[in-house]
């Protein structure tokens, strides 16, 4: 008998649309599944439900989940509370929120185990230790609020481990992380689970993650599975072509590739389909596609897949295989830079947050800046746009310099120099049309109003691939990565000579990601200067040209993409890159180095 | 920075729709509904009374009948035409109030929100000043000097309401401000007029509405609250706050002529709190806004 | 180096409450009382303003326009009303702050001395009305917030949206007619106390005021206390609470309650607050003896020093109330 039996689990929704469709899966103990999937694909639903829970307004509806040979859905509330206690654990996405503030962390660990806190201390600090925690009594006393980010994951591990449970859920625990920190605590994961002989199922949106921790691999889209097997399996041959497509938007810090993105939007969570739930942004779509909804098949290589062309898909992907894609290179030395920034210091008050910044931007180039969370890279990006000005140093801008405040800058500085925002969903009004967004520059630098406006409106969409029948939607009728498009058509309408990029793509999902970055691309071949600021080194890798490593408010190193990124001399930038976790490529013949 | 995930809520709708759906609930159309009919109630009432509101007609809590349905108040007069004639200087005085009240606090509020720093201190402690005197305390300090002319109550119920809505009006922009929008907006180098009109204001929309809806309670409630106890509309004009306490003391004899007037003012504020409660439970449930 | 992060570099780089955390807390208090007597320096001179330096006669005001020439000098050098703004500012102030509010205009006694058995009276109706309405408003918002949308909390939600948007005084005369006069006539209708009495010792006098009072306060508190309980509920530690598979009376009490009680007991100051505001109309409609009832009496009579010291007193306990909830409410989220 299998450790855990899921089957036919299925979530609805209050007013009945399914979230969650007839998901079926097994786990032997010791096995680590990992469940992956883009937003609204129902994966964190099915995180909760096999605790049995949901949340308000969704209702687990039917199917089985048999843990330790309990069938915790057919359990009375009573039981189900003590089957969740002595099987389960549960590790949150967020410790931050998951932990009680007003709660000992001693307390909140030993609370949810049988017996008495006395008894279970010993075993507590034993966790503790394991986790790589401290487990003295001064530790215990500890408010959540008390510790960092890393340490209340930890801490939320250990609660989940202590009780021995059967079965152990994760839910994305490491989206908020640094990738250090997540590298650290993916591998805990697995020692854990593989020690304790734990079967534990892996949520994340993160491809290179589940590839780290699952033995197994099951993509979800749309509330279904489409496709589970091994990691190797779904990894490196992969059947179905959501998980195909998913795969080729992923970007490598080892090799400059072409992204591609999946055509089209996904679906709402809820949305009800005729046949496939893939069918309308498939490449391989066939009528009878669209007719019903095809199963879970058995895979040549021992997985399934959803598609009832899996065999003629396997043949063909081969074609989607990609050329590496060399960097721009040989840039007129000498030329005057876009932009040049010499000994940059910014402050918040008493805290001095960077350190003595220096760097050029050349015309047409791309340049990165990579750094993990509180680097001091968005302050950077804030004080060259002039919204944060508590700093000094010296740019100049075209030969000209640059006023550091924001009032002082001419119009027409304003113009040259565009900012696009990390979040999508706040960068444009909710109650201007699209066009209106795009068009509101115009009127404001060029004077442009009417019909001259919307041509100039028109055209900037149409750089972005945005359709001019979107024009008169608000911004609450598109999905992200169309926002993004938005935000930057109405930079690319200002005609700037440089586009700041601030963590753009870091709120959207990774096919999404891909069209954007591409799109970036672009732009650039059509010469405009870019400074893109990220966390992602494999972003880096895709588009830049030159990048600067930014770690704890100083540069520790910056040059050519391909040479820091091949050869790092700094240990950060080494230990960065090593901790930056890859989705093995099928064809090893491509990873051959360029040059 | 920590990496956002994507999501689909923090969007916001656009402003047709939130009339719209603000009116998709059953409990906001009834409000309005309640507030409309008492407004007609006030403006035509004075023309459908049939006595003056101020003769005296009848023996001092006359029973009705006689030609007079509901009987006479204290003095011998006709308590349905005074009822007919008592509303319309709440309402005019309660919507003038609110309107008042409600554009001046809300230009604190988003200019204090918008300008920062030692603007926003400084607004912010006259906003506090304010807070000090509850709106009646001030209604009757000045009051008590001036005379109770209506215009002034106007402007104090106004000034009573301007630090609260201030207050909220800021706490609703300040995040706006910090949304991308905003601050695009700043970098290209909108002017301030454009930025607070076109991108803030239609922001905070959504709080607007519900304040509107309470505040026009509260004034009705302050100005109904300061006749009754014999600050605001004075004799002999009928007025329904002034009409509960003409006739308390008769209450035993003649109880209809105090629980209709006061039934009038609770009908009118119900309907505004439904409006208002309505609206934040919608606007709370598209936009993920607590209620 | 970051990559390297041990155990012991990560417990360090927690943040723990430091010295300087506590060193801000003297000057955050002293700041506080600074714009504190700033804000109060400014509610005297608008209630002077208010009172003596309107434009106009303000003795002719006081005594009514038939008042003769003689009678309106001598009240002008009582009040000190001929000399210059400033000096009449300054003595008002400075005999305001020694404690002496001058003499009733209408009685001819001190100011202090007539309001001290009222200002007792005030305080003890609102102390036992606070001491009813918060356990009350802590049950009932619990137990709102527990039923959520069932029936229980649909008739709560119905029936506090009525009283919160009813004023006071058609709440009182409706209790009034209910208990008092019409219906069933088993209080007395007015809640008059002997002067001299504690009010105490008239038990029934007390009750429909303190029920008016009670029922406005606990639908106002027992909102927040629901909405915020409510949060805690869908917070994410209480689903985590739940999912651990513990009992719902130890996430309720133990997980729930104390988050939930933190964002209350500002709002529970405020109401205090308001308590004083709207004691006016319910002592004016009882008639109960305490300064909400002494300020209307004065403002009928033009009694200037009696309205200045009632004004000023009520501000300054609002005020109070409003400071105390300001400073708990930073002192919750601090922690």
């Amino acid at each position: 008998m299998k450790a855990v039996e899921v089957t036919g689990l299925t979530v609805a929704l209050d007013d009945g649309s399914v979230i969650v469709d007839d998901v079926s899966f097994g786990l032997e103990s010791g096995q680590v599944m990992g469940l992956v999937g883009e937003s609204g694909s129902g994966k964190s639903t099915v995180a909760l439900a096999l605790l049995g829970f949901a949340k308000r307004g969704a209702n687990i509806t039917g199917g089985k989940v048999v843990v330790g040979g309990v069938d915790l859905l057919a359990l009375a509330p009573n039981d189900l509370r003590e089957a969740r206690k002595k099987l389960i654990g549960f590790v949150p996405q967020d410790p931050a929120t998951a932990l009680n503030p007003a709660m000992r962390i001693g307390t909140q660990l030993t609370e949810g185990m049988l017996g008495t806190k006395k008894d279970n201390l010993p075993r507590i600090r034993e966790v503790l230790e394991t986790v790589g925690l401290p487990s003295d009594d001064a530790f215990l006393r500890r408010h959540p609020q008390e510790l960092s980010g890393g340490q209340q994951q930890r801490v939320a591990i250990a609660m989940a481990v202590a009780k021995g449970p059967e079965l152990i859920v994760f839910d994305e625990p490491t989206t908020g992380l640094d990738v250090s920190t997540q590298a650290r605590v993916l591998e805990m994961v697995a020692r854990l689970c593989a020690d304790n002989g734990m079967a534990a199922v892996f949520v994340s949106h993160d491809l290179a993650v589940v590839g780290t921790v699952g033995d197994l691999v099951t993509v979800m889209y749309a509330g279904q599975i489409l496709e589970t097997g091994s990691r190797e399996e779904v990894l490196l041959s992969a059947a179905h072509p959501y998980s195909i497509a998913l795969l080729e938007s992923v970007p490598s810090t080892r090799q400059r590739l072409p992204l591609v993105s999946i055509p089209g939007r996904a679906p709402a969570p809820g949305a009800e389909f005729e046949g496939c739930v893939f069918a309308d942004r498939c490449a391989f779509v066939e009528d009878r596609c669209r007719e019903s909804a095809p199963a879970l098949v058995a895979t040549s290589t021992g997985g399934a897949a959803r598609c009832v062309r899996v065999d003629h898909v396997r043949r063909n992907q081969t074609m989607l295989v990609k050329e590496p894609l060399h960097s721009a290179e040989g840039r007129a030395e000498g030329d005057a830079s876009v932009l040049s920034v010499r000994n940059l210091d910014a402050s918040y008050g008493r805290t001095q947050v960077l350190y003595d910044m220096s760097f050029d931007v050349a015309p047409g180039e791309c340049l990165a800046v990579v750094g993990e969370s509180g680097s001091g890279k968005t302050t950077m990006s804030r004080c060259l746009i002039g919204l944060h000005e508590d700093h000094s140093g010296t740019f100049v801008m075209d030969g000209k310099p640059l006023p550091p405040r924001l009032r002082d800058r001419s119009k027409e500085v304003k113009q040259r120099m565009q900012y696009v925002f990390q979040n999508p969903y706040g960068s444009l009004n909710p109650r201007e049309t699209v066009a209106t967004a795009v068009m509101v520059p115009l009127k404001h630098f060029y004077g442009d109003r009417g019909k001259a406006a919307r041509a100039k409106a028109q055209e900037a969409l149409e750089r972005v691939e945005i359709p001019w029948r979107l024009a008169d939607r608000y911004p609450a009728e598109l999905s992200g990565g169309q926002r993004q498009r938005v935000a930057i058509a109405r930079a690319l309408a200002c005609d700037p000579s440089l586009l700041i990029c601030d963590e753009v793509t870091s709120g959207l999902d990774v096919s999404v990601q891909a069209s954007v970055v591409e799109l970036l691309r672009t732009l650039q071949d059509d010469g405009l200067s870019m400074i893109f600021i990220t966390h992602n080194l494999a972003v880096v890798r895709s588009i830049g040209d030159r990048v600067v490593v930014l770690s704890q408010g100083r540069v520790v190193e910056s040059g050519a993409v391909e040479s820091v990124l091949i050869d790092p001399q700094h240990p950060y930038t080494r230990g960065l890159l090593a901790d930056t976790l890859e989705v093995d490529r099928p064809d090893p013949e491509t990873s051959d180095l360029p040059g | 920075m920590i990496r956002t995930r994507p999501r689909e809520q923090g969007a916001q709708a656009p402003p047709s729709n939130l009339t719209r759906r603000v009116l998709t609930s059953r409990q906001t159309r009834l409000g309005l509904i309640m507030l409309l009919g008492m407004i007609l109630f006030t403006i035509v009432g004075p023309f459908l009374a049939p006595h003056s509101p101020t003769a005296v007609i009848a023996k001092p809590y006359a029973s009705p009948g006689d030609g007079l349905l509901l009987g006479a108040d204290s003095l011998g007069r006709d308590i349905v035409s005074r009822i007919l004639s008592g509303g319309v200087n709440l309402t005019w005085m309660g919507i003038a109030a609110t309107a008042g009240g409600v554009t001046l606090g809300t230009t604190i509020g988003l200019v204090a929100a918008f300008a920062g720093g030692i603007v926003d201190t400084l607004l912010m402690r006259v906003v506090d000043v304010l807070l000090t005197f509850p709106t009646i305390i001030m209604a009757i300090l000045f009051v008590s000097m001036v005379g109770p002319s209506r215009i002034l109550l106007v402007i104090l119920v106004a000034i009573g309401l301007t630090p609260g809505m201030a207050r909220v009006m800021r706490g609703a922009a300040r995040p706006v401000m910090r949304r991308e929008h905003v601050m695009w907006a700043r970098t290209i180098g909108l002017p301030s007029r454009h930025i607070l009109m076109r991108e803030v204001l239609p922001s905070v929309t959504s709080p607007l509405m519900v304040e509107i809806g309470l505040r026009l309670m509260w004034s009705v409630v302050g100005l109904a609250s300061l006749s009754f106890l014999g600050f605001g509309v004075q004799p002999p004009a009928a007025d329904w706050g002034l009409m509960v306490s003409e006739n308390k003391d008769g209450l035993a004899i003649q109880p209809l002529a105090v629980i209709i007037p006061a039934a009038c003012v609770a009908l009118f504020t119900i309907g505004g709190n439904l409006f208002a409660e309505g609206a934040a439970r919608v606007i709370g449930r598209t936009e993920g806004a607590r209620s | 180096m970051a990559i390297e992060t041990t155990t012991d570099n990560a417990v360090k780089a927690a943040p723990t409450p430091g010295p300087s955390q506590r060193s801000a807390l003297p000057w955050l208090i002293a700041r506080r009382a600074l714009t504190g007597l700033v804000t109060l320096w400014c509610v005297s001179v608008i209630v002077f303003v208010a009172t003596q330096a309107m434009p106009g006669d303000v003795a002719h005001i006081i005594l009514g326009p038939s008042a003769s020439a003689e009678q309106v000098a001598q009240l002008n050098q009582n009040l000190g009303l001929d000399q210059p703004l400033l000096s009449q500012y300054w003595n008002w102030l400075s005999s305001v702050l020694t404690g002496d509010m001058g003499d009733s205009l209408v009685s001819g006694q001190p100011v202090s001395e007539l309001l001290a058995e009222r200002i007792f009276n005030s305080a003890t109706l609102t102390a036992i009305a606070m001491v009813l309405i918060l356990p009350l408003s802590l049950l009932v918002g619990l137990l709102a917030a527990v039923f959520r949308d069932r029936l229980l909390d649909r008739s709560y939600l119905g029936t506090s949206l009525i009283v919160t948007a009813t004023p006071d005084f058609v709440i009182g005369s409706l209790v009034i007619a209910l208990f008092g006069t019409v219906v069933f006539k088993v209080l007395p209708p007015v809640s008059l106390i002997p002067p001299g009495d504690v009010p105490w010792e008239h038990p029934r006098q007390l009750v429909m005021p303190l029920a008016v009072m009670v029922l406005v306060g606990v639908t106002y508190l027992s909102r927040l206390v629901r909405v915020s309980f409510i949060d805690v509920l869908e917070s994410e530690y209480v689903q985590l609470a739940i999912i651990k598979g513990l009992p719902m009376r130890r996430i309720l009490f133990r997980h729930a309650l104390p988050n939930a009680l933190a964002p209350s007991i500002p709002a529970a100051s405020i109401m205090a607050a308001f308590t004083i505001a709207g004691s006016v109309v319910i002592e004016y409609l009882f008639a109960y003896p305490g300064i909400g009832s002494a300020l209307v009496d004065a403002v009928a009579g033009h009694d200037l020093p009696m309205i200045q010291a009632i004004i000023m007193l009520m501000a300054v306990a609002f005020f109070c109330f409003n400071q105390l909830a300001d400073v708990l409410g930073t002192l919750n989220k601090s922690r």
